[in-house]
């Protein structure tokens, strides 16, 4: 059974069409890439996952359940965690404040603290940065945050949107690295990147949007053997991805 | 020698009584500010309703003291997720001026009840404590009263604190105030901080009602605007958004007027809480407390609803015109005088729809500009025995000329910022006159205006008076339809529209702004003088923040930018109340709903925005 299904999605902003007819599927302990260029609607079917924006039509289910146009809040509660575009974390709260935040929708007092234990094994940095705002880290030290903040809902899928952004080439595979790990402890991950050859290292799946149409779907590795992803989105014309 | 400090030590207790009031009301506006984006206007109507709570619990029920301030805080929480709920959420994604714009609409309507409830004089609201005074320096004493407003503002600053950086709901609520959408992905249901906020907030506010109620052992409907603008100005002083900044500006305006009260006597004790303000607006809009790096976002984007002006056909206008025309030959005097008045505001409104509707700057002491024209035509004539056919259109060249002035400095500002300074322009242009007895006859007003007349012609009849106002709103309308169609109008449309791009394109958002307050200040003058010789008494009351919120709503109601719209506005909020008797006493009552409905469900006005 699929844990997360986008059901021939169409979206709007306005008047103007972003998704016609996207169909989208995350199997358990699945990591899915979704690829595409700049407003291809990538960041939007995110959106659209997290009920940040609302379809017009089709439908969004999760873990058995139809979520679509629900509250951001209550698709959370269901086991759907996010680690937003350029990771919007609680800049003027601690570290601590932040990951615990991250359980915000859990009351089990006693697994959280040992959860945020497991956390900071995982990122080793954040023990000496606890007591510290987050807004004064580093941005690969904010991107551990933002993981380690969707991990503390104990989640069953992280949309990770853009989750190297910014970030520099030594992080990069850090981040990337520490996404395996937190699947192969068992959580699925959807990831929207726009730099495809690193999304395709590690994606078990991937998705070509393209003007709001899926275009091209196949395994991470058939797409990353495939010449016309080579020519649009790697090799050669780097600068189209 | 401590004799001559005596009163000083006494000065400083009473700032700080007082400041701890202003803290508990800023420390409100600042925790709704953070989440919501917002000043509520409605701040102070919260502060009168819990001291009249208040009453009815120490009063009028004889219930313990602890009991009455439980009562309160509970009282005053829900009546704030009332505002929350029904008020502010509908309006999420909408720009937050029309969110400020319903809190002044709530704002109204609670003190319109709270007057029909348990009527406008004052009451007594013994606080039932023992008067025991302690002795804290040779002379200078401490009462118990004292002490129990310094303790309640300190438990609640120190609960506050404790709940906002040890609680788990504590933290959503400052990661809502942060990031809003990132808390809802960590699963916080912002709504209902935003009620929690709100619940919060308004029980600090009603508890500040209930003890100066009790320090002054006296509480009237009317004490809501100075509390609303007191905690605003403690909340601005502080930086808006900021608690210790809050508790702070609340404690160093309190000191001020103490002081101030000391050194220059009672009737100039708001004066500081203005001057204060203006300066912090102009010189450190982030506050005087926050580094300049960290100011809180302007809260840019004007409150127009885009929409197409709608157009009467020919015939329906030809109509209107006659009626209008014929009106005072075949109504009863009555009628006639309710046209006057209807003329008279439609001037003002037409005036305050270029600066709010065209220009987008949402001024809230428009009626100041009514004042400095009244005042100037009735002291030209009456002082100088200049006729007043010349008079009333100088009045309107010195609202322009002196308005623009004083506005300058808040060119530079946007949303709120503008509303919030214009306001404090306007009270400080009334105290002004209320302070220059030798000019204004200060709290006397000036009586004996000379009536309407051209030369040695009488025109102070109610017919010739509707006549001259009929022509003068013709004469303005005109003018200013011509403007809006000129090359001018539309820039000035485009220095609301985006100011930035209209910069980048040449324009000087400044001068377009000084050009539609020379203009509107002209027109406004122009009705604050007709009024004047029309009443032949003015006082300093005669225009206040009612009048400038009553001619906003006209305009909103019409259409921002609209003039016919500011017209048929007049007409509706104006004319209609007065031939329905009834309904004229619970006018407050109209005017607040009028705002809130229309904000929520028809924000272009009835004829649309142009």
């Amino acid at each position: 059974m699929n844990l997360l299904s986008i059901q021939s999605i169409r979206t709007f902003y306005g008047p103007v069409q972003v998704h016609h007819d996207v169909t989208l599927e995350v199997r358990p302990r699945q990591i899915v890439s979704l690829l595409g260029g700049n407003a291809s609607g990538k960041s939007t079917l995110m959106k659209t996952v997290l009920g940040i924006v609302k379809p017009r039509q089709g439908r969004v289910m999760f873990d058995g359940a139809d979520i679509t146009g629900r509250p951001t809040a209550a698709i959370i509660r269901r086991g759907i965690a996010s680690v937003p575009e350029s990771r919007r974390l609680f800049q003027g709260l601690t570290v601590r404040e932040n990951l615990l935040l991250g359980a915000y929708s859990r009351q089990d007092t006693q697994a959280i603290a040992e959860d945020l234990d497991r956390i900071l094994t995982l990122f080793p940095r954040l023990s000496q940065r606890l007591r510290q705002r987050a807004g004064v880290l580093s941005g690969g030290e904010q991107q551990m945050v933002a993981m380690g903040r969707a991990l503390m809902s104990r989640p069953k899928l992280i949309c990770m949107d853009e989750p190297t952004m910014g970030l520099s080439p030594l992080f990069v595979d850090q981040v990337l690295s520490l996404i395996q790990t937190i699947n192969a402890e068992g959580v699925a991950v959807l990831m929207v990147e726009q730099n495809a050859s690193l999304a395709l290292r590690i994606a078990h799946h991937a998705y070509v949007l393209q003007s709001g149409r899926i275009v091209l779907q196949a395994t991470g590795a058939a797409m990353a053997a495939d010449p016309r992803i080579q020519d649009a989105y790697l090799g050669r014309t780097e600068t189209a991805a | 020698m401590l004799s001559a400090l005596t009163p000083w030590i006494d000065y400083t207790v009473n700032g700080l009584v007082i400041g701890n009031i202003y803290a508990l009301l800023a420390v409100g506006l600042a925790l709704i500010f953070g989440v919501a984006d917002l000043i509520n206007f409605a701040v102070g109507s919260v502060f009168s309703f819990g001291a009249y709570i208040g009453w009815v619990c120490a009063a009028y029920l004889k219930l313990p003291l602890p009991v009455t301030i439980l009562v309160v805080i509970l009282a005053s929480a829900l009546l704030g997720i009332v505002i929350e709920r029904f008020g502010t959420r509908p309006l999420q994604g909408r720009s937050r001026i029309a969110a400020l714009l319903v809190t002044i609409g709530i704002g109204l309507i609670i003190d319109q009840l709270l007057q029909i409830i348990f009527s406008p004089d004052p009451r007594a609201l013994p606080s039932g404590l023992p008067d025991r005074r302690f002795t804290i320096a040779p002379g200078a004493t401490i009462g118990t009263l004292d002490l129990l407003i310094a303790g309640v503002g300190s438990a609640s600053g120190l609960a506050l604190w404790l709940f906002l950086s040890r609680s788990r709901i504590g933290w959503a609520i400052r990661a809502t105030a942060q990031d809003s959408e990132a808390a809802r992905q960590v699963g916080i249901f912002t709504d209902r901080m935003n009620m929690l906020v709100f619940a919060l907030a308004s029980s600090l506010g009603g508890v500040g009602g209930l003890l100066i109620g009790m320090y002054y052992n006296n509480i009237d409907p009317s004490m809501s605007f100075n509390a609303t603008l007191k905690g605003i100005v403690a909340a601005m002083v502080g930086g808006l958004g900021s608690l210790p900044g809050a508790i702070i500006g609340g404690l160093v305006l309190g000191l001020t007027e103490s002081y101030g009260i000391g050194i220059f006597g009672a009737s100039y004790r708001d004066l500081f809480a203005f001057v204060i303000l203006l300066l912090v607006l102009v010189f450190r809009p982030q506050g005087m407390f926050q580094r300049a790096g960290r100011a809180p976002e302007p809260l840019t984007g004007t409150f127009i609803a885009w929409s197409r002006p709608l157009r009467l056909p020919r015939p329906v206008q030809a109509a209107i015109l006659l009626v209008v025309l014929v009106l005072p030959l075949a109504g009863q005097p009555y009628v006639t005088q309710i046209g006057i008045n209807a003329l008279i505001y439609g001037l003002a409104a037409m005036s305050l729809t270029l600066v709010a509707g065209t220009v987008g700057q949402v001024s809230l002491g428009h009626a100041a500009l009514l004042a400095i024209g009244g005042y100037a035509s009735a002291l030209f004539a009456a002082n100088l025995g200049w006729p007043v056919a010349l008079t009333i259109p100088l009045g309107g060249v010195v609202a322009a000329a002196l308005g623009t002035v004083l506005i300058y400095p808040a060119f530079r500002m946007s949303g709120h910022y503008v509303s919030i300074a214009s306001m404090a322009i306007a009270e400080i242009v009334a105290l002004v006159i209320l302070n220059w007895t030798g000019l204004t006859g200060g709290s006397m007003g000036l009586s004996g205006i000379p009536p309407l007349a051209i030369g040695p012609i009488d025109l102070s009849d109610a017919r010739s008076t509707y006549y001259i106002c009929l022509g003068l709103v013709i004469v303005m309308a005109l003018l200013q339809a011509r403007l809006l169609r000129s090359h001018l109008g539309r820039s000035l449309r485009a220095v609301r529209d985006d100011a930035i791009a209209a910069k980048s394109f040449g324009l000087s958002p400044s001068r377009y702004k000084m050009i539609a307050f020379l203009f509107g200040g002209f027109g406004a003058g122009l009705a604050g003088a007709i009024s004047a010789h029309l009443f032949s008494y003015i006082d300093s009351n005669t225009f206040g923040l009612d009048l400038s919120i009553l001619v906003l709503t006209i305009v909103i109601l019409g259409g921002l930018g609209n003039i016919a719209g500011a017209l048929l506005g007049a007409v509706l909020l104006v004319a209609l109340p007065e031939l329905f008797r009834e309904v004229a006493q619970y006018r407050e009552l109209v005017y607040g709903l009028a705002l809130i409905l229309l904000i929520r469900f028809r924000p272009q006005g009835l004829l649309g925005t142009a």
